[in-house]
């Protein structure tokens, strides 16, 4: 009796079914546990942060620190002994702490370490200040004046405090007003002298000698400069203006140092802050992050660039891929004769999709930018050289290399679609007279879209998160501009881009103060994660749509 | 092998001599075809009367199926058939060369035995034939949407909801929606493949109706399994049986009083 118990328990298939129970749960434990480590350590990264400051024992004496604990960890005592650490500890393991201090342009360095024993009292005072900077990194003291237009103030805390929030507004302005015009005016009239220049060149070497056009292009010529002229008298009176005012602030080696607010992008006293002021903060820095360009080698500022240019790329192979997967689709499943050949050709194609995307990157450098992009430029830019237009990577052969990369999956996603279409519909169609053109394209086309959409999904899903090929292609570090704009013809297809796996790569392995951009990779990691899965959701979206209209296969 | 080929000429002669009143609409002339190696169907002689319904019976298996499909050419979809002998429409050979495939499926229009209406509203189903054929006027199409839907009887329940899926339809208004769709572009004939096996008795029984309706202005084929069926809608029946015609007539000769052994044993259901 127990003997049939047993082997019915294992016949049932019970432990199989826990087998496969568990293999999912892993799985999904493992995926949500990366999304959850990648969203505590990159949203963490905004909340603003108080700032400590410590008595710490050292070197015989009593320094003062301040600064941000960026990281806490413990270890062992004869660990730091072994370190250098001079003091005698009690105990075997100790926290220590990374402690920001900030201030490179001060001290030189803008980390250090702390171990606890040795922070002799530890405090919180309010009247601490964080300034984030465009240049050298946060700037951490106490206020000591405000120096506007001249006039110096030294007064209490709350009042500086109010003066230095609305000089650092007013600032804030002018360099958006700045910017305005140094990136949209000024780049427009760059764009079209880069234009004009280019046409003096190809007049060159046409051997064209037309006084006319070139009196016209002179006078264009004169009409710009005129134009930069002016932009130049309003920009020089912005940059006085901006210039005006500047901060002093007492730093924790007691010494004191100026700050020209030019150069202040932020002010917060976080010490002073409430909790809804902090999440006030918190999302102005969020917003912050995915709007503005970057800063310093990235390793500050916004990732606006980098997510255009993913969301750019990932649309444009879209836009190519779909249609080329689909049309060799259709022909190897409908039109092309069963065979030796056809087998062979999807043998080729599934294995395209194994192999390693660093080659397609190469075979992408190497074909598209070197073959094609050169010819296109001896053929339609010749004025141009030897600087090339296509010639180098650049949004289009960017996409075209991701698009060959992605092709497979479009090809056996839609070969499925088209395989599952019942032989029924088809016949239907073809008994009313239609030929096998239109039966495709009336009935079996739209009926296969969801499965079309399908291999897009795929498609997206694996081209948004694709680097190495990337980085031979065309995705760059810093970007000038944009890939899209005001300037005709507003797409420009040969330009370099960013890309936030690129800048994920570079912003954590390449970056000169890798311990500073640390939460920016996770944070930039979070940010595409968001990307695809936005992408994502809305193929599937409009999949639904497509299979709630086409719904018959369940017939 | 020899016995079975003199008793066919037998009965094509018998049946002959009532069909000689007929107009003759599809003609088979030693008609044969094979897949790859295995031939289907074995030296078919048979004359199908115009503006009547012939049925094809037959156990499973036996090639009846694969005939009506030869008469509007559904079997080029096949890779490997070879056929050889003639199949012809109103005289005309309909596998030369010459023949417009889809012209000729115009003509002979076919339904299946599953209803496979397309994932488009009830309108745009009958519509598609017309849109093929290249009309693009609205009132007509509109008129002739109409006209097939009250022709097969599905005018009354679906007149005011002809923007619907054409799958919200029950399985058997979906058959003559597809029956519709067929005469939507005017065929002279209707192929019918076993029309009604995936249908409730009820739905059967309309299908049946529709039939009889139909066979006034339409030369009619149907496939069945169901002998009931073919003895109340047919006006002609042919026995088929491993691919060669065993017998055909009027369908109350060949069932009251069979001429073959082999269709007495089918129709009185001693195999098949």
């Amino acid at each position: 009796m127990t003997d049939n118990k047993k082997i019915g328990f294992f016949q049932s298939g019970t432990p199989w079914v826990w087998l496969n129970a568990g293999a999912v749960s892993i799985s999904m434990i493992m995926v949500i546990g990366l999304l959850v480590l990648i969203a505590v350590r990159g949203l963490g990264h905004f909340w603003p942060k108080a700032i400590w400051q410590i008595e710490y024992e050292e070197g015989g004496g009593i320094t003062t620190l301040i600064g941000e604990r960026a990281k806490t960890e413990t270890v062992s005592a004869r660990q730091l002994r072994e370190a250098g650490v001079k003091y005698n500890f009690k105990e075997e393991f100790v926290e220590r702490t990374l402690l920001k201090i900030g201030n490179r342009d001060v001290y030189g360095f803008d980390f250090r370490l702390t171990v606890a024993p040795l922070e002799k009292s530890v405090s919180l005072p309010e009247e601490l200040i964080v300034l984030e900077r465009t240049e050298w990194g946060n700037f951490y003291g106490e206020l000591v004046a405000v120096k506007e237009d001249g006039v110096i103030t030294q007064a209490g805390v709350e009042e500086l405090w109010a003066k230095l929030s609305s000089r650092v507004e007013r600032v804030a302005e002018l360099r958006e007003r700045i910017g305005d015009i140094e990136k949209s005016e000024i780049g427009a009239i760059n764009f079209k002298m880069e234009k004009l220049r280019l046409r003096t060149r190809a007049m060159e070497l046409a051997g064209r000698d037309d006084a006319e056009e070139q009196a016209e292009i002179a006078g264009t010529k004169a009409q710009l400069d005129a134009d930069y002229d002016a932009l130049k008298t309003r920009l020089d009176v912005l940059y006085a203006d901006i210039r005006r005012d500047a901060v002093t602030l007492r730093v924790m080696t007691g010494e004191e140092v100026s700050i020209n607010l030019s150069k202040v992008v932020k002010a917060t006293r976080p010490n002073a802050m409430s909790i809804p002021t902090k999440i006030q903060h918190y999302f102005g820095n969020l917003i912050d992050f995915v709007s503005d360009d970057p800063r310093e080698a990235n390793t500050e500022g916004g990732i606006f660039p980098a997510i255009f240019g993913t969301v750019m790329m990932v649309l444009l192979m879209s836009v190519i891929v779909t249609p080329f997967g689909v049309i060799a689709a259709i022909y190897l499943r409908e039109y092309a004769k069963q065979g030796f050949v056809t087998r062979l050709v999807r043998i080729s194609v599934n294995n395209l999709a194994g192999v390693p995307s660093i080659v397609y990157g190469v075979f992408g450098l190497g074909f598209f930018v070197y073959v094609l992009g050169g010819n296109i430029d001896q053929l339609f830019y010749p004025e141009a050289l030897p600087s090339p237009t296509f010639g180098s990577g650049g949004l289009m052969w960017a996409s075209l290399t991701l698009a060959l990369l992605t092709v497979p999956v479009v090809i056996v996603a839609t070969e499925e679609g088209l395989a599952r279409i019942p032989r029924a519909v088809r016949e239907g169609s073809l008994a009313l007279g239609a030929t096998k053109a239109e039966t495709l394209w009336r009935i079996v086309i739209p009926m296969a879209s969801p499965a079309m959409m399908t291999g897009l999904i795929l498609a997206v899903a694996r081209a948004a998160g694709e680097v190495a090929p990337l980085m031979l292609v065309g995705a760059v570090k810093l970007a000038p501009s944009l890939p899209l704009d005001m300037n005709a013809p507003f797409l420009h297809l040969e330009r370099k881009f960013m890309h936030l796996g690129f800048h994920i790569y570079d912003v954590g392995f390449q970056s000169p103060n890798v311990e500073a951009a640390r939460p920016l990779v996770y944070a930039t990691a979070l940010i595409l994660v968001a990307v695809i899965i936005l992408l994502n959701l809305s193929a599937i979206y409009i999949r639904n749509h497509l299979r709630e209209k086409y719904r018959t296969l369940e017939q | 092998m020899a016995t079975t080929s003199i008793s066919s000429d037998l009965f094509e002669n018998q049946a002959s001599r009532s069909i000689d009143q007929e107009d003759i609409c599809i003609t088979c002339e030693d008609f044969s075809l094979s897949y790859g190696t295995k031939q289907a169907l074995f030296d078919i002689n048979l004359k199908i009367p115009t503006n009547r319904a012939t049925a094809f019976i037959g156990p499973s298996g036996c090639g009846k199926s694969t005939l009506l499909r030869c008469m509007n050419r559904m079997n080029d979809l096949i890779d490997g058939i070879n056929i050889s002998g003639q199949m012809k429409l109103h005289g005309k050979d309909i596998n030369t060369r010459d023949v417009n495939v889809t012209e000729l499926r115009q003509q002979v229009g076919m339904v299946f035995q599953k209803p496979n209406p397309f994932p488009k509203s009830i309108f745009e189903n009958v519509a598609y034939g017309l849109r093929l054929q290249g009309i693009t006027n609205k009132t007509e199409i509109e008129d002739r949407v109409e006209w097939s839907l009250v022709n097969s009887a599905l005018w009354g329940e679906v007149g005011d909801r002809l923007q619907d899926n054409a799958f919200s339809l029950s399985g058997g208004q979906q058959q003559r929606l597809v029956i519709a769709r067929a005469i939507a572009v005017r065929p002279q004939v209707l192929l019918l493949d076993e029309p009604a096996s995936a249908l409730d008795p009820i739905s059967t029984l309309k299908i049946e109706e529709l039939i009889a309706e139909l066979k006034s202005q339409y030369t009619v084929v149907i496939v069945t399994h169901n002998m009931q069926q073919a003895a109340r809608v047919s006006d002609y029946t042919a026995f088929l049986y491993l691919g060669k015609l065993i017998e055909f007539g009027p369908t109350n000769v060949l069932f009251t009083a069979p001429g073959e052994r082999q269709t007495e044993d089918y129709i009185t259901g001693r195999y098949g």
